[in-house]
């Protein structure tokens, strides 16, 4: 057996080539060395309480695999039984020869019966356990990642909320599916075997077993290299993928660029890598399985030799010699097997550790323990000596702050009322804590002191159903899911009848680019929304927000990707959406602000002006200052 | 909403594309034939154990001679070693060999997908394409290299065993056959179950993966509209599907494994029986029965093996009609027969360069599929199909070299279009465009994009460092260069930056704003320094301060610049010299932005912030 040397191997590619990729923060989902302990308790917490609910069920299973392996292992005893006991009767003749040999032959079709009845029975039972643990799985990810707060997400990033949806939750499933099938019955056939052999006899057992210890160096050996190498296998793929999909999504500025020969360099490079990868895993495989294979034979020989000259020696039964040899076939597979699905179980526990990283993350904006009832929400917002500062609720990589220089406090002990049905136009500078009021009052973040209230109760004593029915926020992010322009109306109000999902179209004046689309309202959006242009989603979030009618409604500069007859024919349509609701507009094009009946004026977390626009307007000050500026540019 | 919808496979009885792989084995035609002769030496040592079993059941240990099973022993452990060295070096040499094939099959399915035109990606999502660029190709990888070889190597041994069975002792032989028969029926039969419903199960996860990508992008609009619970919803009717296919497939491996279990040891007690009867009437040796016990033991796996050697192999056929459902699609932007380089043309006519003069002569465009259409359902592709309006109605235009041109239009109107047209994203489906005269499908597409710099209004950025997505821009540029573009995007940010150029930005890096990922991008296309600059809304994520800096620097640039800018808002209009109306489809008006302010009152509709007449009544200006 010749040892492979990975060093020879260049699976990290080469330096200069690389560096095209830049560097990164180092990936978060790593685990660091002195956390392992911590986290490996709590992954077991997470297995504990997925698998309590199947207690009952996973003893039957136990039961059932236990008498399984029983049956399924006693056919070489039968064998070597049929030819000790069954043959010399058959010799001698006369009458009731055949007898010994009929019994144990039935003996060996029931066993073969039951083997096959208990372990049809475990694989149904084991694979409900499964497939149900998985279910769970899912629930409890979906259910805590719409429970986290959009400052978790906007840390976390949608690529790691999907990885841990997708890929992880595979991974278990995929151990659960096959793997921990294939584990349970290689172990138990393991076991099984060697208690057997012991049995029949002591000391052919362990002549046949001596060769466990090289056995066990070359498992070890195989075992380390192999999590090396798949580790560079996924690692490998993993940036094949991105380079893909990000290359080929990104396709007209690819073709725009003449990037096509560079991107192709890169890809052969990683594509190279990922062959290499593979390359290394299968010559370890192919050192091993062989290796394993001649381990059987040289035994089998071994137990031909010394197991031959103790039937001569009258030591056992030539038959118990055929059952060794016959024991010894089933011995090494299940080796190679455990062997091959050491990796599986090594990433399902890598999956189960970062998924019970993220469902111990506690929801920075926790649900109401006892709910304040609000069925019919009037629309007053109250804001008494809030205060917020970011601390760990903003995205750490993002690098806007630390180049603005600001304080992470935006805002200070703000006090504010907007009564029932009124429309507010906040007005600031980026950073100024426009986005901040919007959200509070949205309860996507909670202020780090005071309280936002909605018609008196505090925004985290209200059920969650309650406050989004009555407060919604538009902003300029306005994801379409995929199916048809109307489902995607509907996400305001699912339920809502087609003519009201029309009806709300039309208020908002998108109905006429709508009906020029190939299938009106029943048209696809695909993922990309690829023919639809911003303005065109801007128009189908308001319809969106129109259909939900809320008693507040939030625009976090939700027209500012309007082009200019988009805006104004949405300008029409708040004035109506906003007639008999409160609103909070932030918007950075006056002609928005000049609807409203209120302008506050915001600078570094503090309301400097406050006041119709006509007065502020009159009285002089910042907000005289920027609609000056826009009159003139105005023709 | 209506669950994503995924395409019917035509399955081809005879499938030609899967022979069309056979050129990438070529090179290794010698290994595989290493291969297959190694197969069959491992073979016959693998089958002639049991046989020294025999051996040495009837002969040294019946005669009592101990001595004489020292060779038999020796002979089973040299053949044994020859076995377990011809595996590893076999092993090692198709692994290499199908690694070879896969690899060069993908490189060359991406070599085509990034020469297939921008109206090709439009129409079929990148999922799609990535599936069969890693599991399609691997899967005929498995096939072309393991499949293949293993349905020799296990059709020889299945042959081999009934030849042995048959020397042995022919009744038992004809016993093990007809077992076998029906093992080898129902695990055909089983596999392709199986497999089809692992099939589904996959499409279901991928519809699943899509719900999550989903929901985890769209969480800002379901938490603000408070739709976890309908969003839960959908979600779960995914899961619940996959778990259901689940069971079913659990359903058919309980079946395949009743009789993976059951058969063979039917096989056995009826071996038993009638070989130990026949060693108690003296037809065979109690070796012979010993060996005949094996060979119906080794018999089970190739049995197992054939079945899913044949539903690899349709599975095989399948991935390569996908694969090749790419392959064979033409890129419909390439260099026509007799192309020239825009450079070499000019010279020939004795000019001195690019001038950048460019005309649209009577263009018309329709966008090749409508958006409601699902790809890669083969030929079913035409069904859905409802011809697309005509964005471009006859667009007559002309922006002389050196200009600037505003090209203003409402949503919708095919400004973005008109941008894309002009490097050859698209073609015109009627009409023309020239450059210096040379319509632009006479030129070599290389030559063309090599004297137009782009920006758009998604500003595509990618997961790479910074100075690799500039050079983007200009393969060859140098720091001073990135520099200065980074001065006239406005793009200083950068040096703030952790790691400077050598950060990496894009989805697997530093997140950026979109103010920051425009300018950028607007820093890659100035990097060249082309004499067209093509910019579609560039600015749209800047706040109105931003914008200013960046026009201010980008002025100087343009005045020997010949530049198309698509314009949104009357803040970018400063930066051209002139500007076009696009409505209707048609170019209704050009001139100055004044000129058409004062005479255009659609131009003004669109371009004017007016303050709102019922609103204005009263309040003074």
């Amino acid at each position: 057996m010749s040892a492979y040397d990975p060093s020879t191997l260049d699976v990290t590619g080469d330096e200069s080539i690389d560096s095209w990729r830049g560097v990164a923060p180092e990936d978060v989902d790593d685990v660091p060395g002195n956390l392992a302990v911590l986290l490996r308790s709590r992954s077991r917490a997470l297995l504990g309480s997925l698998l309590r609910p199947h207690r009952r069920t996973m003893l039957w299973a136990t039961a059932l695999i236990s008498v399984n392996m029983v049956a399924h292992l006693s056919g070489p005893w039968f064998v070597g039984m049929a030819i000790d006991e069954g043959i010399p009767p058959l010799l001698e003749g006369g009458d009731g020869s055949v007898r010994p040999l009929v019994t144990i032959v039935g003996g060996f079709l029931v066993a073969t019966v039951v083997g096959a009845v208990t372990f049809n029975a475990f694989l149904l039972v084991s694979g409900r356990i499964g497939q149900d643990v998985i279910v769970d799985i899912r629930h409890r990810l979906a259910r805590h990642f719409t429970r986290l707060s959009i400052g978790f997400h906007q840390r976390y990033t949608s690529g790691r909320v999907i990885s841990r949806q997708t890929s992880d939750v595979d991974a278990i499933s995929e151990l659960l599916g096959h793997g921990l099938l294939q584990l349970t019955t290689s172990v138990l056939t393991l076991g099984g075997i060697t208690v057997i052999l012991v049995v029949l006899d002591p000391v052919l057992a362990v002549a046949s077993l001596a060769v466990m210890p090289a056995l066990y160096g070359l498992t070890r050996w195989f075992r380390h290299h192999s999590e090396q190498a798949y580790r560079a296998t996924r690692e490998a793929i993993a940036l094949v993928i991105v380079h893909f999909v990000e290359s080929l999504g990104g396709i007209q500025a690819v073709q725009a660029f003449r990037r096509e020969p560079r991107n192709q360099e890169i890809f052969d490079d990683l594509d190279g890598r990922y062959r290499d990868a593979n390359i290394w895993s299968a010559r370890l495989a192919a050192t091993y399985g062989p290796g394993v294979q001649f381990a059987g034979r040289l035994t089998t020989a071994v137990v031909l030799l010394y197991g031959g000259s103790r039937v001569i020696d009258g030591h056992i039964e030539i038959g118990v010699l055929a059952a060794f040899v016959l024991y010894l076939r089933r011995f090494f597979e299940p080796m190679q097997e455990l062997s091959q699905f050491y990796n599986l179980f090594q990433a399902a526990a890598a999956a189960t550790e970062k998924l019970s990283g993220v469902l111990d993350e506690s929801p920075a904006v926790p649900p109401a323990d006892d709910p304040v009832p609000l069925t019919e929400a009037r629309g007053a917002i109250e804001f008494e000596g809030v205060t917020f500062s970011y601390g760990t609720a903003v995205d750490h990589r993002s690098t806007e702050r630390g180049a603005s220089g600001r304080s992470d406090t935006i805002l200070r002990h703000l006090d504010l009322e907007i009564p029932a049905g009124q429309t507010v136009a906040i007005v600031g500078e980026t950073g100024a804590g426009k986005s901040t009021i919007a959200r509070l009052v949205a309860r996507l973040w909670d202020p780090t002191d005071g309280v936002v209230g909605l018609d008196g109760i505090d925004l985290r004593r209200l059920d969650d159903d309650d406050l989004r029915r009555a407060v919604v926020m538009v902003t300029q992010d306005n994801f379409l899911f995929s199916g048809t322009v109307a489902d995607n109306i509907a996400v305001g109000r699912p339920g809502a009848s087609r003519a009201e999902i029309e009806r709300a179209a039309a208020a908002i004046g998108a109905d006429d680019f709508i009906r020029g689309l190939p299938f009106g309202f029943d048209t696809d959006i695909q993922a990309k929304g690829a023919r639809l242009s911003a303005g065109q989603r801007q128009l189908l979030a308001f319809a969106r927000a129109f259909l939900a009618d809320p008693a507040v409604l939030i625009l976090d500069e939700a027209t500012s990707s309007l082009d200019i007859p988009s805006e104004r024919l949405v300008q029409r349509a708040l004035r109506t959406l906003l007639a008999d609701r409160t609103a909070i507009i932030i918007a950075h094009r006056l002609t928005t602000v000049e609807i409203a009946d209120r302008v506050l004026v915001v600078d570094d977390g503090r309301v400097v002006e406050d006041g119709s626009p006509a007065e502020l307007r009159a009285r002089g000050g910042e907000y005289a200052d920027l609609h000056g500026a826009w009159a003139a540019s105005l023709v | 909403m209506r669950p994503t919808t995924t395409p019917a496979r035509v399955f081809h009885p005879a499938s030609v594309n899967l022979r069309r792989v056979a050129p990438y084995l070529r090179p290794h035609a010698g290994r595989m034939w290493f291969v297959a002769v190694s197969a069959v030496l491992s073979i016959s040592a693998a089958l002639a154990t049991p046989l020294i079993a025999k051996a040495v059941i009837d002969g040294p240990i019946a005669d009592g001679d101990k001595a004489a099973i020292v060779p038999w022993a020796a002979l089973s452990i040299a053949l044994a070693a020859v076995e377990a060295g011809l595996a590893r070096i076999r092993r090692v040499v198709l692994a290499t060999t199908a690694m070879d094939v896969e690899t060069r099959l993908r490189n060359d399915l991406y070599r085509h997908l990034q020469r297939l035109d921008v109206g090709f990606h439009d129409r079929w999502q990148s999922g799609q394409l990535l599936s069969r660029a890693t599991s399609d190709i691997a899967t005929i990888r498995r096939f072309s290299a393991f499949g293949a070889v293993f349905l020799l190597i296990i059709s020889l041994e299945v042959v081999g065993i009934f030849v042995l069975l048959v020397t042995l002792y022919w009744p038992l032989a004809l016993v093990a056959a007809g077992f076998s028969v029906p093992v080898l029926v129902l695990c055909t039969r089983f596999e392709r179950q199986y497999t089809a419903v692992v099939r589904r199960i996959q499409d279901e996860l991928g519809d699943m993966t899509t719900e999550i990508e989903e929901a985890a992008k769209g969480i800002g609009v379901i938490k603000s509209f408070g739709r976890a619970r309908y969003a839960f919803d959908r979600y779960d009717s995914h899961v619940q599907r996959v778990h259901a296919s689940q069971m079913e497939r659990i359903g058919i491996h309980t079946k395949f494994v009743w009789l993976l279990a059951i058969v063979p040891n039917l096989i056995l007690t009826a071996t038993l029986l009638a070989g130990v009867l026949a060693v108690g009437s003296g037809a065979i040796t109690l070796g012979g029965l010993f060996a005949f016990v094996s060979y119906v033991l080794i018999l089970v796996f190739p049995l197992e093996a054939l079945g899913w050697i044949l539903a690899m192999a349709q599975e095989a056929m399948t991935a390569a009609d996908r694969v090749y459902d790419v392959l064979d699609t033409p890129p419909v932007i390439a260099d026509s027969p007799g192309a020239v380089d825009i450079d070499d043309a000019l010279a020939g006519e004795g000019r001195p360069g690019v001038t950048g003069h460019l005309r649209f002569e009577d263009v018309r465009f329709t966008y090749p599929t409508s958006a409601g259409s699902v790809p890669g359902a083969g030929s079913e592709r035409d069904e859905t199909l409802v011809e697309p309006p005509e964005v471009l109605r006859g667009v007559d235009l002309v922006i002389e070299a050196g200009e600037t041109l505003a090209l203003v239009g409402a949503t919708g109107s095919g400004k973005s279009t008109i941008a894309a047209l002009l490097a050859r994203l698209y073609d015109p489906s009627g009409g023309r465009i020239t450059l210096d005269g040379h319509d632009l499908r006479d030129l070599t597409v290389n030559s063309l994009r090599r004297h137009v710099g782009f920006a758009f209004e998604e500003a595509t950025l990618f997961s790479a460092s910074v100075r690799e997505n500039l050079r983007i821009g200009k393969p060859d540029c140098t720091d001073d260069e990135i520099a200065e573009a980074l001065r006239i995007a406005h793009a200083d940010f950068v040096h703030g930056l952790p790691w400077g150029l050598d950060t990496r930005i894009g989805e697997q890096g530093m997140t950026l704003s979109g103010g920051q990922r425009q300018r950028l991008a607007l820093a890659r296309a100035v990097i060249a320094r082309p004499t067209i600059l093509v910019f579609d809304d560039p600015l749209s994520a800047l706040d109105v301060h931003t914008e200013a800096l960046v026009e201010d620097a980008l002025r100087p640039m343009l005045v020997d610049r010949t530049a198309l800018v698509v314009v949104h808002r009357p803040s970018t209009i400063a930066l051209a010299d002139r500007a076009a109306l696009l409505d209707g489809g048609r170019i209704v008006a050009t001139g100055t932005h004044s000129e058409l302010l004062a005479t255009q009152p659609r131009y003004r509709s669109i371009l004017a912030q007016e303050r709102d007449p019922d609103r204005d009544a009263g309040v003074p200006a």
